[in-house]
């Protein structure tokens, strides 16, 4: 077991190490999120006098939102990876070695995890200095990030699915680009639930970005509902192990095609 | 151990892809303990997808294999430790360092501390690659590359070592310097090396053993020089210091036709050629007639066929046809499997 432990650490640490000398990756996630942040935030700034989001601050509303949007659109390139390690050889390298194969696939949950976590942090800090207010306090943003990180989980290992199951760099970017924008505007992040039109809202419900929306804007208020928080949070936790173990099948299905 | 069975065996081997493709069709090998044994064949012939059964990659559809004595269906794990592997595209990560790479699949297959940092020096020596350890692989040469590959593979002192297409790719000054570095592994105590190629020369170089593959399955098997013996005649050339004359010629017909084990013969103004059974044990019984003929001679060769007259005889087609066969096929498929 602490085998397991140990190996998902060295397939942990060799992508941060990927991450980390990059930079020009590096800062583009972490910044592509301040640019969201402060480009909704100037141009829907107004939207809060429509009443409905809680706070006469847009700021305040939109931190969580971009937090969660970013989480997304991070973790849904996952696949691209490692459809690059197929493609270049090396995940057929570390298949022939002893390594578990659990490890190979949780390498790739811890690592997308460490990034949304850090991420969503930077984009919390950064709208508390643009002036947010956090009333949920530290355990709020907590909760917050954990949110992020299981959304992300979940879309890391779907990512990580398709790209195993189709094996072309086209099929991820097409996917991708569909399913952002909609999945990001079909939920409560930039607008209340009572100016939705009552359709969407009932699309939202099932909307998986707006459960960690959801669970993390509550956490973050001064009166978190906290029977909202846990059920999305257990949606959002159930979720994420069916997508997991949905991409370890879907490993095991590319491995007998190799 | 004192058991010398097969490093590797495989029995009957089928494997078909989807959409009715057949890559192996009934593939037998066996690899003794510390030899080398060389698959041979043009691309799609089903090497490849041999080493991917062999290294527990794939599974074949039916039909069995052991490697180091361990099932690769049953014991893929005892498979994977005993195996050391140096794929096509190996992949190794072009972000990290050599040393990185190294460490990393070290300590995938166990090894930690200073056994590690030891083994890892040692290889970097080893195979050169000391002085660019600490530079991101994205920066090294195709050689080099390379190099890092085969030390990958050596990391945690297989006992077979799989190598395909090691140098494929590569520029032919960094094709010789591998070729001597493979040349050396043979050397070594215990090492069993199963090499696929689609180079005749790669393998009459490297391997003890030269195994055929054609559409699946092997052909023909044995040393490169028995697999080459076995072709009837050798071509004898002799070339003579001076000109025949007509009746010279004439004369000397008469004379080489009535030595044992020629078959045919051939003269041109100044020089001699046959087909014998055995071309060097026929040499000196051929430049003893031309002597008592009075006639010259400058220099003498044997040639032994090529491993391409073998693939010719025992697959019925020329090897450079099927390559260029396959390169076409390749073209429009627009890649390889």
């Amino acid at each position: 077991m602490s085998t397991a432990v140990a190996q998902t650490w060295y397939m942990t640490q060799r992508q941060l190490m990927v991450f980390a000398r990059q930079p020009a990756y590096a800062v583009i996630t972490l910044i592509q999120p301040v640019i969201w942040l402060f480009l909704f935030g100037s141009l829907f700034r107004k939207v809060v006098e429509l009443g409905g989001f809680g706070t006469v601050s847009y700021l305040d509303y939109l931190v969580p939102g971009v937090v969660v949007m970013s989480a997304l659109s991070s973790n849904m390139w996952a696949g691209m990876g490692t459809l690059e390690e197929i493609q270049r050889g090396t995940l057929n390298r570390f298949l022939t070695t002893p390594v578990s194969r659990a490890a190979l696939m949780n390498g790739n949950v811890v690592h997308n995890g460490l990034v949304t976590a850090l991420q969503s942090v930077i984009i919390v800090l950064l709208g508390l200095l643009g002036g947010a207010h956090c009333a949920g306090g530290v355990g709020g943003v907590a909760i917050l990030v954990l949110a992020a990180v299981l959304l992300g989980t979940i879309f890391g290992a779907l990512s990580n699915a398709l790209g195993m199951l189709v094996q072309e760099r086209e099929s991820i970017i097409g996917i991708n680009t569909f399913l952002l924008l909609p999945l990001t505007f079909l939920s409560t992040a930039f607008m209340a639930p009572s100016q939705m039109p009552s359709w969407m809202r009932h699309i939202a419900d099932f909307n998986p970005l707006n459960w960690a929306m959801v669970a993390g804007r509550s956490a973050m208020s001064e009166q978190p509902e906290w029977g909202a928080v846990a059920g999305r949070g257990a949606a959002l936790l159930g979720l994420a192990v069916v997508a997991v173990w949905l991409s370890i099948r879907t490993f095991r299905s590319y491995q007998r095609s190799v | 151990m004192t058991t010398r069975a097969p490093a590797v065996e495989a029995r009957q081997l089928i494997k078909t892809y989807p959409g009715d493709v057949t890559a192996l069709n009934g593939m037998d090998i066996t690899v003794e303990p510390g030899t080398v044994l060389g698959l041979l064949g043009p691309n799609g012939a089903g090497k490849s997808t041999t080493v991917k059964i062999l290294t527990t990659l794939a599974r074949p559809d039916s039909g069995s294999a052991t490697v180091a004595g361990h099932d690769v269906m049953r014991h893929p794990d005892r498979v994977r430790r005993a195996i050391g592997v140096v794929a096509q595209n190996s992949g190794a990560d072009p972000v990290a360092t050599g040393r990185e790479n190294l460490r990393l699949q070290g300590r995938l297959h166990g090894l930690k501390g200073r056994a590690l940092n030891e083994r890892v020096a040692v290889l970097l020596e080893r195979f050169s690659l000391t002085d660019a350890a600490g530079r991101q692989v994205k920066g090294y040469s195709g050689g080099m590359r390379r190099r890092l590959d085969v030390a990958l593979g050596l990391v945690h002192r297989p006992e077979v070592l799989f190598l395909d297409e090691p140098t494929t790719g590569l520029d032919p000054e960094a094709r010789t310097a591998m070729w001597d570095e493979i040349g050396r592994l043979a050397g070594e105590e215990g090492l069993t090396i199963l090499l696929t190629t689609h180079h005749l020369e790669e393998a009459d170089r490297l391997a003890g053993r030269v195994a055929i593959v054609d559409r699946g399955r092997i052909v023909v098997e044995g040393t490169p020089d028995s697999l080459k013996g076995e072709l009837r005649g050798d071509a004898v050339h002799v070339e003579l210091r001076e000109p025949l004359g007509e009746a010279g010629g004439t004369l000397l017909r008469g004379a080489l036709a009535a030595l044992p084990g020629i078959n045919e013969t051939h003269l041109d103004a100044s020089r001699v050629s046959v087909r014998a059974d055995d071309g060097a044990a026929a040499m000196p019984a051929l430049l003893g007639a031309l002597e008592r003929a009075g006639v010259g001679v400058a220099a003498a060769t044997v040639a032994r066929p090529s491993l391409d007259d073998v693939y010719l005889r025992y697959a019925g087609r020329r090897y450079s046809d099927v390559e260029a066969e396959a390169a076409g096929h390749l073209a429009l498929a627009g890649g390889a499997r």
